[in-house]
């Protein structure tokens, strides 16, 4: 089941460059809350706050709290514990090519130690068939590498594979925006469906997209969260001028 | 900027006031035919009713591009949605203008008597709410919408004044029937022009506020 995420004056540095200024929300478990902004104000760095990620990067650092349910996971959990908890998926399908599609699903299993061969095989079968891709490949699950399928199947089989750790929180940024209509239909309506197992947070341009998956919606601008309401709200009637001219196109 | 997209939203609001301003138009020379028994002004008003109907489908499709093209949000969906409601009431305004129009024509066939019941005011109350909507929709002030609501309570006051009167003059005057019954028809439409100015006014409202205050609920 997924967790709520607790955020509490998460601050973040590229360099001296403050690109996340004083951000606390609350993104609650078991839904699907999607994150718009113009490029550049900051929500692609927040999500990856939320797995530690953007530490990984030399220059860069985080301050303030953010909670998985009653786990800090500045404080509580290692760098490698937090990302099984909370899987990422990224704008760009990216399937390790050498491997075959088995292979790709179980890689992060196996980085943790999994051996067990009828685990493995369940725990493909599981993801893939939650990602909606088992009917596609169940036959080609060792003879075709990740990257021999189209993007759309790639994607969902980093899907898969993120799903494959068993996490708590799923984060998508712009999980769609390299995909055709058809690919992209599909990843919304497995985001409709995950989101009863999962807490997923999900980065996207197309704010179609946001309203249509999205329960609640986050609007960043220069590095702040101006505004998070449901996503009805923020898409009929934002309470802030800067959230309205965005969504209408009136920026700039 | 979706210059182009705002520049079509510009677009769609002049139509609108395009139609607007005939509808009125109809309305004003509908009373006029009444209070002169002018024929040929009915004949007028026939004639504009055609325009106003292709007007009305033009700027639904307008509205309708707009959506399927464009998938606005926000104060621009709230927008389009408005246009699309006050589109339809303004036809309707038209409608009551014939209306009015087929009822002078009938009475052109009976004596021109004095009937107790001011038409041209109530005429001149109900065109006065229609303007002050618009005048709202013009603005996006949804405070000068707001004040449409007393002016409907005025119209309907007067208009319930127009069926005592002239029902006890029926009572008192029954060889007067016809004529009498053509003025409450027209009483009753000016009050239903009065109606279309207050969804009129309950449209900018939610356009401006995103607020619903049709049938006296408010919600956000």
């Amino acid at each position: 089941m997924g967790v709520g995420i607790q955020v509490e004056s998460l601050n973040a540095w590229y360099g001296s460059t403050h690109t996340l200024q004083d951000i606390n929300l609350h993104i609650p478990a078991n839904h699907a809350t999607a994150l718009i902004g113009p490029s550049g104000c900051g929500k692609s760095t927040f999500v990856r706050c939320l797995n530690r990620m953007h530490e990984t990067n030399p220059i860069a650092r985080a301050t303030g709290v953010v909670k998985m349910g009653d786990i800090d996971i500045y404080r509580d959990a290692s760098p490698v514990e937090v990302r099984r908890r909370v899987g990422m998926v990224f704008q760009r399908p990216n399937p390790f090519p050498t491997m075959s599609i088995y292979d790709n699903v179980i890689s992060g299993l196996k980085l943790n130690g999994f051996r067990n061969r009828r685990i493995l095989d369940e725990t493909v079968e599981r993801s893939l068939k939650q990602a909606a891709l088992w009917e596609e490949v169940k036959d080609d699950l060792k003879k075709k590498s990740g990257a021999s399928l189209s993007g759309g199947q790639q994607q969902r089989m980093c899907i898969a594979r993120a799903l494959a750790v068993d996490p708590e929180v799923l984060l998508m940024d712009e999980p769609a925006s390299a995909l055709d209509p058809v690919s992209t239909s599909k990843i919304e309506d497995l985001i409709f469906q995950l989101k009863s197992q999962y807490t997923i947070v999900i980065v996207t341009h197309n704010m179609q997209q946001a309203a249509r998956v999205a329960e609640n919606t986050g609007f960043f601008l220069n590095g702040k969260l101006v505004e998070f309401d449901s996503t009805h709200r923020i898409f009929t009637n934002p309470h802030d001028k800067r959230t309205e001219d965005y969504i209408t196109g009136r920026f700039g | 900027m979706r210059v182009k997209f705002h520049q079509n939203l510009d677009e769609l609001k002049e139509r609108l006031l395009v139609m607007a301003g005939m509808a009125e138009q109809a309305i004003q020379r509908s009373v006029e035919a009444y209070r002169t028994r002018d024929l040929s002004i009915c004949e007028l008003v026939f004639h504009s009713e055609t325009a106003i109907n292709k007007l009305e489908r033009e700027i639904d499709q307008m509205a309708l591009d707009l959506l399927a093209m464009e998938q606005p949000m926000a104060i621009d969906l709230r927008f389009i949605l408005s246009v699309i409601r006050i589109n339809a009431d303004l036809e309707r305004v038209g409608d009551q203008a014939v209306n009015i129009a087929l009822r002078v024509r009938e009475m052109g066939a009976l004596a021109n008597v004095d009937l107790p019941v001011d038409i041209p005011r109530l005429a001149s109350l109900s065109l006065a709410m229609v303007r002050k909507a618009l005048q709202a929709f013009i603005e996006g002030n949804a405070e000068m919408a707001d004040s449409v609501f007393e002016m409907d309570d005025q119209v309907d006051a007067m208009n319930d004044a127009a069926y005592r009167s002239l029902t006890t003059f029926i009572k008192e005057r029954p060889d007067l029937t016809p004529q009498s019954l053509n003025a409450l028809i027209i009483a009753r439409n000016l009050e239903r022009v009065g109606d279309h100015a207050t969804n009129v006014a309950e449209d900018v409202i939610f356009w401006v506020r995103g607020a619903d205050v049709r049938h006296n609920v408010t919600s956000n």
